[in-house]
């Protein structure tokens, strides 16, 4: 197969430059770059069909081989169509970009960087598992809940004062004793904890 | 004249559709009837087309009368149909979904009427894709279903989705100029881009340029199919989607890559001496993608990811270019689909229910309403791989067909699929555990709606917005039809398993194929070069040496 040397150049050019801008992050510059690789790549197909030639099927007396092969040129003519609607759109895009976040560059990820930065300790799976394991109620354990909770009641701040509650006031004991699971005052709820 | 003529109908059926609802885009009612009584007719067509071969056999369908080298073929065989009903029935759900969608919120606005005209025009460009026996057309359905996706991947045209958008485009046209670049060269190299034609010219250049046009073409479906290390682009642009799109998107635009893939294995260059870099990349993509999975909170991402990482197994049971193997991806894909979706549009309800897709601010779903549990749980499992599902079938199959080939790369790949099927059941476990299993009280920053009264889980209103159901029925009706014919993939696994088989078969055979369309006298030529690719690679080192020195010698 011979082929024309110039498209061959012409072509190598189009697609360095291409390369070249697709790798630069400002928007524009990617639809430039994205354009000279899809001029660049009809050149290629143009080439493959040879040297130019006598318009095909236009008369009945030309010699075959003299023709210019028709098939590379309904392949550039449905490329240069697909290219032309996606360099419509991605200018729309790149509009939209700039009526946004005015500017035109591409924008990093957020939440891949934020997935990169998370820490590989996780709080859920790789806690120290809690005392309070048991979905029954702790009235089994411990009269008053004092002996199986997490913090000892000692270190609880036990407020002197009388508390609020309802329509009356109960003693600061009371209160804390209220707070604490397996209460008498609090309903056991279906799934064994307290309300 | 056969049932198989009607094969353009599959093409030609949604872009009619996409016509009338363009035309109707002021009236959405008469919209969704139309699209959704095109596809249902689109998927009626294609179960008649696959019934016609199901036992086994090839039509060609000429399209304006060109005859077969010139002209523009559609192939109608085993694999394409059963890759067209399962993408059809796919697509019927999430339409259903998405209109159940628009019509829960009351969206008539003008952005998102273009919806349905877009998604028809998807729909034929992967039918087309399917269909075709011609690379050049094959260029022209994937133009036409990227071009779809570019609409409705930035649908709204929101600063996250357009963010992804760019990076969705450009990546999706440097692919395709690579593709476009490796057609030019193809035509070039042989003079034809009829697939069939190909397969007999193909082999007559000599191996050097085999397998750069090999390359070339690989490296373009890869990027498609999201293969490493060309996946990059995925979990990066398909989250921030709507998630009918997203859903629609994860099951067939990769699935359309893969299928072009096995065509370029099978067809093109069967038993070429790529075999084994390709089995390399697919233990990568499913070991990095899994892991990549097991990092993230979003479970849209991490969809993402065990998207990209279930690729791997295709690709593997491709690589292996054994009937076995070859039955096993076309089983796996057919199952990936089915489950990938349906995974991606219970997200979606997840998300309206929870508020939410990140699993840190969801918590006690399960109580909340235990269909979505269930609608969670069953595909979830079958992605897994648990015993009984079509997930497991199909990785067992591909582990058998891996020891039957008994290389040590095949055995570390049996390996690295049974790591990353446990991987993958750790990652949805977690997604379980937090999102369904713990209490409402143990999420971080819940959404007001999740902890909205439990009374209202079925047909609830979100907090300080005008009245919103949750969960609608029609978008529960079709992720429960789609889970359910995830299930019947495993009830009818073994028609199925048979019916991939043969195709496997008539895939690797050749003939049948190349018959089809060239007519009953065209030559087939010999697979002797397919023997030595499976005694292994340096066998084929050194025919690819002696063919190099032979080209050099002419």
């Amino acid at each position: 197969m011979s082929v024309n040397l110039t498209l061959l150049t012409v072509m190598g050019a189009l697609y360095a430059c291409g390369i070249y801008l697709i790798l630069e992050r400002s928007l524009t510059r990617v639809l430039l770059g994205l354009m000279l690789l899809a001029n660049a790549t009809n050149l290629l197909i143009l080439a493959t069909g040879g040297y130019a030639g006598l318009a095909p099927f236009f008369s009945k007396d030309t010699d075959p081989a003299a023709y210019n092969d028709p098939l590379p040129q309904a392949l550039i003519l449905t490329s240069i169509v697909i290219s032309f609607a996606v360099t419509a759109f991605m200018l729309g895009i790149i509009y939209r970009t700039w009526v946004l976040a005015r500017q035109d560059e591409i924008q990093d990820d957020l939440e891949d960087r934020r997935v990169a930065a998370t820490p590989s300790f996780d709080a859920e799976d790789d806690a120290v598992i809690p005392v309070e394991t048991s979905e029954f109620p702790l009235t089994m354990l411990g009269a008053d809940g004092a002996g199986v909770s997490d913090s000892p009641i000692s270190d609880a701040p036990v407020p002197e004062a009388p508390v609020p509650a309802g329509g009356r006031t109960i003693s600061g004991e009371a209160a804390v004793r209220e707070e604490k699971p397996g209460s008498a005052n609090v309903e056991i709820s279906p799934e064994g904890g307290g309300k | 004249m056969s049932l198989a003529s009607l094969a353009p109908l599959a093409v030609v059926l949604p872009i009619l559709g996409a016509a009338l609802t363009f035309m109707l885009i002021r009236h959405s009612r008469a919209q969704r009837a139309v699209s959704i009584a095109l596809l249902s007719l689109t998927l009626l067509l294609e179960c008649l087309l696959l019934a016609s071969v199901w036992d086994g056999g090839t039509e060609a369908v000429n399209i304006g009368g060109w005859l077969p080298p010139w002209g523009i073929v559609l192939v109608v065989d085993q694999f394409s149909c059963l890759m067209l009903v399962v993408s059809s029935a796919v697509s019927l759900a999430v339409l259903v979904y998405a209109t159940g969608q628009g019509m829960a919120d009351g969206d008539q606005d003008a952005p998102l009427s273009v919806f349905h005209p877009t998604y028809l025009i998807l729909v034929a460009g992967v039918s087309n894709a399917f269909l075709s026996g011609d690379l050049f057309n094959l260029y022209v359905g994937f133009e036409i279903l990227l071009t779809a996706s570019y609409v409705l991947m930035t649908l709204g045209g929101t600063g996250p989705r357009i963010r992804a958008g760019v990076t969705y485009v450009v990546v999706s046209v440097v692919s395709s100029v690579l593709f476009l670049i490796a057609i030019a060269m193809v035509y070039g190299a042989t003079g034809t881009i009829n697939m069939a034609d190909l397969a007999i010219k193909l082999a007559e250049l000599d191996q050097g340029t085999r397998t750069l046009l090999h390359v070339m073409l690989l490296v373009a479906f890869g990027i498609k199919a999201a293969v490493f290390p060309l996946s990059f682009w995925l979990p990066d642009s398909y989250p921030t989607a709507p998630a009918p799109v997203t859903a629609v998107f994860a099951g067939l635009l990769t699935k359309v890559g893969v299928y072009a893939m096995v065509r370029t294995e099978t067809l093109l260059f069967p038993g070429d001496s790529l075999n084994t870099p390709l089995m390399v990349a697919a233990l990568l993509t499913m070991v990095v993608g899994i892991l990549g999975a097991l990092a993230q909170s979003d479970i849209k991402r991490l969809l993402s990811f065990t998207l990209v990482s279930h690729i791997g197994y295709m690709v593997f049971g491709l690589a292996m270019s054994s009937a076995a193997g070859l039955a096993a991806a076309v089983f796996y894909v057919a199952h990936h689909i089915t489950i990938q979706t349906s995974l991606f549009l219970v997200t979606g309800l997840i998300e309206r229910r929870g508020g939410s897709s990140s699993v840190d601010r969801l918590a006690g779903l399960a109580k909340l309403s235990p269909l979505l549990a269930l609608l969670f749980f069953v595909p979830a499992m079958n992605l897994a791989g648990i015993p009984p599902f079509s997930g497991f079938l199909g990785k067992l199959g591909l582990m058998q067909a891996g020891v039957q080939l008994g290389t040590p790369l095949a055995y570390t790949l049996v390996i690295g699929g049974m790591l990353t099927s446990l991987l993958t059941l750790l990652a949805v476990a977690r997604v379980w555990n937090r999102a369904f299993w713990r209490k409402p009280e143990d999420a971080e920053h819940p959404d007001p709606v999740l902890l909205a009264h439990a009374k209202d889980s079925a047909t609830g209103h979100r907090a300080g917005k005008r009245n919103v159901i949750l969960l609608p029925r029609t978008m529960v009706g079709s992720t429960l039809g789609l889970v359910v014919l995830g299930v019947a993939l495993t009830v009818f696994a073994g028609p199925l398993f048979q019916v991939a088989g043969q195709s496997a078969e008539a895939m690797l055979e050749r003939s049948a194929y190349i018959q089809a369309v060239l007519g009953e006298h065209a030559p087939v030529p010999s697979l002797a070069v397919k023997d030595s690719a499976l005694n292994g690679s340096a066998l084929n080192g050194g025919a690819l040496n002696g063919s190099a020195l032979n080209g050099g010698q002419k």
